[in-house]
């Protein structure tokens, strides 16, 4: 038995090395850096161990609004876009003919470039000398006045940021349902209906619980990646997220290590951990909830 | 309730390969069938030729391609299942793996609408009046992966009565139990039925199960209704070749013979003497208890064996003319006592000889002389 697990974790022994050169180790420097007050890159040195970094951090105002701007996407993508999937797998699986044309419809985005459907949005939100955008071709067609998406009114903004997430992540997160989907075994169904179960009732008693283990994989992912957003801010607002007023947490620490007068580490790992924290929270009480709503069999 | 099948077909479609033609599988073949209030039907048949696919047409599951459904002269052909009323268990029991039992057996309550929509307190009396009528009061708040196989199939069983369905349909229930808890359970099913008095239609691949328990017996082959009638009816008189080979264990007993001057020749020997029947070529059936044990026994065969069963003897034997590897026949122990030499001498039951047509199956009714 003994010799047994020594086996176990001989074999572990690669993963394990690699996990703490680059996962461990990173994560408790980080952690140490968040403390060191007073930091010099250039002549590597610090007063002293504190907690003034986080008290910076905390009271920076682009950190606040960052902190905003994150909370506010992870609140409207995570199920937005979890939900728009779901009612997009459903109808997808209930249809017979053109269903796999309208999977890959759905899945394109997924493999397309994030940039080239950023450029995409360009087209329909950006106003420009020659042209105000598709959408606000739309809005004026019924009236309303134009907006501008790109460099106007935050929730202007807050709307395209979101609008964008939804797009890119839920072709995954269909793919993922319409397989979660296909995967119940029909005999539930029959045995549903024989039963006298209306339609609605069918898909809360026997669908959800049936791919709640698929569901909540995506919603903890979701929150996760929603969390790390970065990219997509740039790719619609430009580097210079501060300025635009959408910068992210992730977008905060980049620009604390790399952006403007070059490098505040300390500041950078303090944000860091404070996101780190967060997910932790979040991911916690979401597999706290997930123990009485998740059924795996 | 009375159920009423009138030339109920169901076709599915063929899925050629290569460039044989598409050919429509049919599962049930005109299918004609008035089962009484308060019956057990036992549907009985191979693998493959339509019992699942007649219980789905009842239940609604799947639309006839032709033929209609009547419930009391109400044709409910064109109805949902959900609007059916009728009591179904699975062959695999479909129990819903995310809720406890007492969850499962509640299910279909909880779908009751309008007026016959009951209070807590009212489902659950129901639940635990179903769950005790099928013993299984003290596993309510098991789920389905923490039951064993009998115990699941009587929650699939106690789901399916709980709403008082209209039918009771059960799609081979007792498959995967053991032989001794198929025994129980099969007079547990036939016990409840008894109580409930609901039409039952009970589907099994087994004859011994539809025999034991059934009012009447339904024979399938091919999605073609072979016979119906009372079990025991169905074993004296079987209708065709099929009918008599699919019933009755130890198998009945089968030769070549043929019919000349009106006498029955099973090789050399003439073993009955026949009224109205023409010479012709036949297969003969001989059930095991058709045999009797005589010194000057008109049908001989090669002695192989007997098998001491208890009360009963079964003599394995050889003939030259038989369609079966050996001839088994049930003899009384007392008979078989000065058994010896390699032949045995028979004289024959004329009720349990059957005679058929060697091209097409059917019985030829005969009389003795
Ligand atoms: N959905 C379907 N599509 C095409 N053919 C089908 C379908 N369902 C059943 N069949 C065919 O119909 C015939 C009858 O099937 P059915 O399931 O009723 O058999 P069964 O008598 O219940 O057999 P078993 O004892 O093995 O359960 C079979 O030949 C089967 O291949
Ligand atoms: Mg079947």
């Amino acid at each position: 038995m003994e010799n047994q697990n020594n086996k176990g974790w001989l074999y572990l022994l690669p993963a394990l090395l690699f996990l703490g050169a680059f996962m461990i180790y990173p994560l408790i420097d980080v952690f140490i850096y968040s403390f060191e007050e007073g930091y010099n890159s250039a002549s590597q040195t610090f007063y002293g161990m504190g907690g003034y970094n986080y008290s910076y951090v905390l009271h920076d105002a682009y950190f606040l609004q960052a902190l905003k701007n994150t909370f506010i996407l992870v609140i409207i993508t995570v199920p937005l876009s979890t939900g728009l999937a779901l009612l997009i797998s459903v109808a997808l699986s209930s249809i017979k003919p053109l269903q796999e044309l309208f999977q890959t419809v759905f899945f394109l985005p997924y493999v397309t470039n994030t940039l080239a459907v950023g450029l995409v949005f360009m087209i329909l939100f950006k106003k420009t000398p020659y042209s105000d955008g598709l959408v606000n071709l739309l809005i004026r067609c019924f009236g309303g006045g134009s907006v501008d998406f790109i460099e106007g009114p935050y929730w202007a903004k807050m709307f395209v940021l979101c609008f964008y997430t939804v797009w890119v992540v839920m072709p995954f997160k269909i793919l993922i349902l319409t397989s979660a989907l296909a995967g119940v075994n029909p005999v539930y169904y029959n045995a549903a209906r024989v039963d006298g179960t209306g339609r609605t009732r069918m898909f809360f008693k026997i669908t959800l619980p049936m791919i709640s283990p698929m569901l909540f994989y995506l919603i903890i992912t979701g929150f996760i990646g929603a969390f790390k957003a970065y990219s997509d801010a740039v790719a619609l607002f430009g580097t210079n997220l501060n300025a635009a007023g959408m910068n992210t947490i992730v977008g905060y620490v980049y620009d604390m290590l790399y952006r403007d007068s070059g490098g505040y580490p300390s500041y950078a790992s303090a944000a860091a951990i404070i996101l780190f924290t967060i997910v932790l929270t979040i991911t916690c009480i979401n597999l706290l909830v997930s123990r009485k709503h998740v059924h795996y069999h | 309730m009375k159920i009423v099948l009138s030339h109920l077909t169901k076709k599915f479609p063929g899925r050629g390969r290569g460039n044989k033609k598409k050919e429509d599988v049919t599962a049930v073949n005109d299918f004609t069938f008035e089962i009484p209030d308060g019956t057990l039907v036992g549907l009985l048949g191979p693998s493959g030729c339509g019992k699942s696919t007649t219980l789905n047409l009842i239940c609604g599951l799947q639309k006839p391609t032709e033929g209609q459904i009547f419930f009391d002269g109400e044709d409910v052909t064109s109805l949902t299942p959900q609007k059916r009323g009728v009591g179904m268990v699975f062959q695999n029991y479909a129990l819903y793996p995310h809720l406890n039992v007492e969850q499962n057996i509640r299910f279909p309550l909880e779908n009751l609408k309008g007026n016959d929509k009951l209070s807590k307190d009212e489902m659950r009396a129901r639940v635990e009046e179903a769950a005790g009528l099928v013993q299984i009061g003290d596993l309510l708040d098991r789920k389905p992966a923490e039951l064993s196989g009998g115990q699941q199939q009587r929650v699939s069983i106690a789901r399916a009565l709980v709403k008082l369905p209209r039918v009771l349909l059960l799609d081979e229930p007792l498959s995967n139990l053991d032989a001794r808890l198929r025994l129980q359970t099969r007079e547990e099913i036939r016990r409840i039925q008894k109580k409930t008095a609901i039409t039952t239609i009970f589907v099994t691949h087994d004859q011994d199960e539809a025999m034991s328990i059934s009012d009447l017996i339904v024979v399938m082959k091919d999605g073609l209704v072979q016979q119906i009638g009372k079990p025991q009816e169905v074993y004296d008189n079987p209708a065709n070749l099929f009918v008599a080979k699919f019933l009755g264990t130890p198998p009945i007993n089968l030769f070549e013979g043929k019919v000349e001057n009106g006498c029955l020749l099973i090789g050399e020997e003439t073993v009955l003497t026949l009224k109205n029947v023409p010479d012709r070529p036949v297969h003969v059936g001989i059930r095991p208890e058709g045999f009797i044990l005589s010194e000057n026994g008109s049908f001989t065969c090669r002695l192989s064996r007997p098998e001491v069963m208890g009360r009963d003897v079964s003599i394995v034997s050889i003939h030259p003319a038989s369609q079966n590897p050996v001839i088994r026949s049930i003899v009384d122990a007392e008979s078989c006592e000065n058994l010896s030499g390699d032949s045995v001498r028979f004289a024959l039951k004329p009720r349990k000889v059957f005679l058929f047509d060697q091209a097409t199956g059917q019985r030829i009714p005969f009389e003795t002389a």
